[in-house]
């Protein structure tokens, strides 16, 4: 858990950020979105140190980030900055390698854990460990950059617009890896963007900041439904909102819902509808683009089907325009 | 195709070192050159002998200027010793334009004749492109490698070693070459002051008018330059060439 506690910086008479104080949750997602120049970056700069705050703490895990030098503070916390950073003189394992070379570790669990990490990652070892970041497409470079952070199995990673120089098709790629990571590692991020789709996608809160203040900071379908400001409103589109909203649920979550509601009523009709014509729609994906699909179709319903391909139930359009407003 | 330049280099070599061992042998080719009477070929000390100190001055004195300027250029592109950059890059400059001529004459009264005033010169004169070329190498390490660094928890220290100057190295090394070729040239001046080198030999052929003397002297000198800066290149590549740097 991160505690920050009234972080402030100022630049002479310039407030970059302004008396900032929020909770970060253990083994959650927590995106910091705002417009450049709002304070972001600066902010989760101050929590690894790389920027010096001042005033205000921040506590992790129940320690104060000022009671260790700040570059031992900073091998504990994965760091992934734009446009990656990698080591240009060094091969793809070395730079994996480097966090654990600084703590110490010894050469044999370095060569075990730089394998593992790429492995995750989608990098088969055998051909990439030995490359130079130069010879890697940009994915693969953001991916290292991802595995070099994560490499001393930090409790806390820190992301600086991570996906921002890729294009927009391995970018949603990127993040859902980055999701699964979160599922496997069980790490605390945060992440900064000025990306408010990529936020609501990977934030299981989101943090909105203008000019140096935190205007309101909750999970993505508050901010939808109640935002604090105007500002909040505007970003998260106030003409699209009901799709937003159906974008945060997954059809799998829909009909788990329902079928706890209506249970004995949909039991026998149920069975029926299975055979029933429509779609296809997996139960990973969002209402949004279940409801997408079901419009392109001309089909009022279709069957949800979860990994194995398996039936688990029919989700009708009206069933989705359901969601699609404020309860 | 790659291989001419190579065959030209070995020739190059070959020429030079047959020449420095055993001069007699080319007293055909100088003949022509040598003024009546006089030997073809230089006879006032071993040609080879002179080469061998004369390489080693400048090696000895790019070796301090190497150390001095790096030093220097580490220390003006740190936060604290920023604003020693005017100041630095000036005595620098200074250490280049005050003609090297006139540092033997200020110095030979301080240190005395032989090689230190020459050291002193070639030391002053190989600062500038050694230092210009680190502080440069420096100051282009992208800045998403040094805040990854820093982000990573290595130390100031830690950055400078294993990130900055492996980085930097290219351009560095460029500036030692250009330095020791610059003072390959220089050096002759130094036998103006008695400090043992090929300066010796041009200076005996302009005292006696014999230009087979200069022009043994000049080709070898000039020979060695260039071979120098071939292999400080080769070097380079070796060191530099497992990781493209961009």
């Amino acid at each position: 858990m991160i505690v920050i506690e009234s972080l402030t910086k100022r630049y002479g008479s310039a407030t970059v950020v302004d008396a900032v104080s929020m909770t970060i949750e253990r083994n959650s997602i927590t995106v910091i979105v705002g417009t450049s120049g709002s304070g972001k970056s600066t902010l989760l700069r101050m929590i690894n140190r790389l920027i010096e705050p001042t005033s205000g703490r921040v506590i992790i895990d129940g320690r104060d980030t000022e009671s260790e030098p700040a570059h031992l503070l900073r091998r504990r916390i994965g760091y992934v900055i734009q446009g990656h950073g990698l080591f240009p003189h060094r091969t793809v394992a070395e730079n994996v390698a480097t966090v654990p070379r600084l703590l110490g570790w010894e050469p044999d669990r370095i060569r075990v854990r730089v394998d593992e990490l790429l492995r995750t990652l989608q990098l088969d070892p055998a051909m990439y460990a030995d490359k130079y970041p130069y010879q890697l497409s940009g994915g693969q470079q953001q991916r290292v950059g991802v595995a070099r952070a994560l490499a001393a199995e930090p409790a806390v990673l820190l992301m600086d617009e991570p996906f921002g120089a890729l294009d927009p098709i391995i970018r949603e790629k990127a993040q859902d890896d980055l999701l699964e990571i979160q599922r496997k590692f069980g790490t605390t991020m945060v992440v900064v963007t000025h990306d408010i789709d990529e936020a609501f996608r990977l934030g299981d809160r989101v943090a909105v900041m203008s000019e140096g203040r935190l205007l309101q900071y909750d999970r993505p379908e508050v901010l939808v439904m109640h935002p604090a400001d105007p500002l909040v409103a505007r970003m998260t589109g106030s003409a699209e909102r009901a799709m937003r909203l159906l974008s945060l649920t997954t059809a799998g979550e829909a009909l788990a819902d329902t079928s706890a509601n209506t249970a004995t009523s949909n039991n026998s009709a149920g069975a029926a509808e299975m055979a029933a014509d429509g779609p296809i729609i997996r139960a990973s994906a969002s209402l949004r683009e279940a409801l997408s699909e079901l419009l392109w179709r001309g089909s009022e319903s279709g069957t949800v089907v979860d990994d194995d391909d398996k039936p688990c139930g029919r989700l009708t359009v009206a069933a989705i325009l359901a969601r699609g407003r404020p309860r | 195709m790659r291989r001419i330049p190579t065959i030209l280099r070995l020739a190059a070599l070959g020429i030079l070192l047959a020449f420095l061992l055993a001069p007699e042998r080319f007293a055909a080719l100088f003949a022509p050159l040598a003024s009546a009477g006089a030997s073809p070929i230089y006879d006032q000390g071993n040609i080879g002998r002179l080469a061998l100190a004369h390489l080693l001055t400048v090696l000895i004195g790019c070796l301090a200027s190497t150390v001095v300027a790096v030093a220097l250029g580490v220390l003006v592109t740190r936060a604290r010793g920023a604003e020693f950059l005017p100041l630095s890059r000036a005595v620098v400059s200074f250490g280049q334009t005050f003609p090297p001529v006139a540092v033997l004459a200020l110095a030979v009264p301080l240190v005395g004749f032989g090689a230190k005033p020459t050291l002193i010169a070639l030391f002053l004169y190989g600062l500038l492109p050694i230092f210009e070329n680190t502080v440069v190498g420096l100051r282009t390490c992208p800045a998403a490698v040094l805040e990854a660094a820093s982000g990573m928890g290595m130390s100031a220290r830690q950055r400078l070693v294993t990130v900055e100057l492996p980085l930097a190295m290219p351009l560095i090394l460029e500036g030692i070459r250009l330095s020791l070729v610059i003072n390959i040239g220089t050096a002759t001046l130094g036998s103006t002051v008695a400090a043992k080198g090929l300066g010796e030999v041009i200076i005996a052929g302009l005292l006696s008018n014999n230009t087979a003397f200069v022009l043994q002297g000049g080709l070898a000198t000039g020979l060695m330059a260039v071979l120098l800066y071939d292999g400080v290149a080769a070097l380079e590549r070796r060191i530099c060439g497992s990781a493209r740097i961009d």
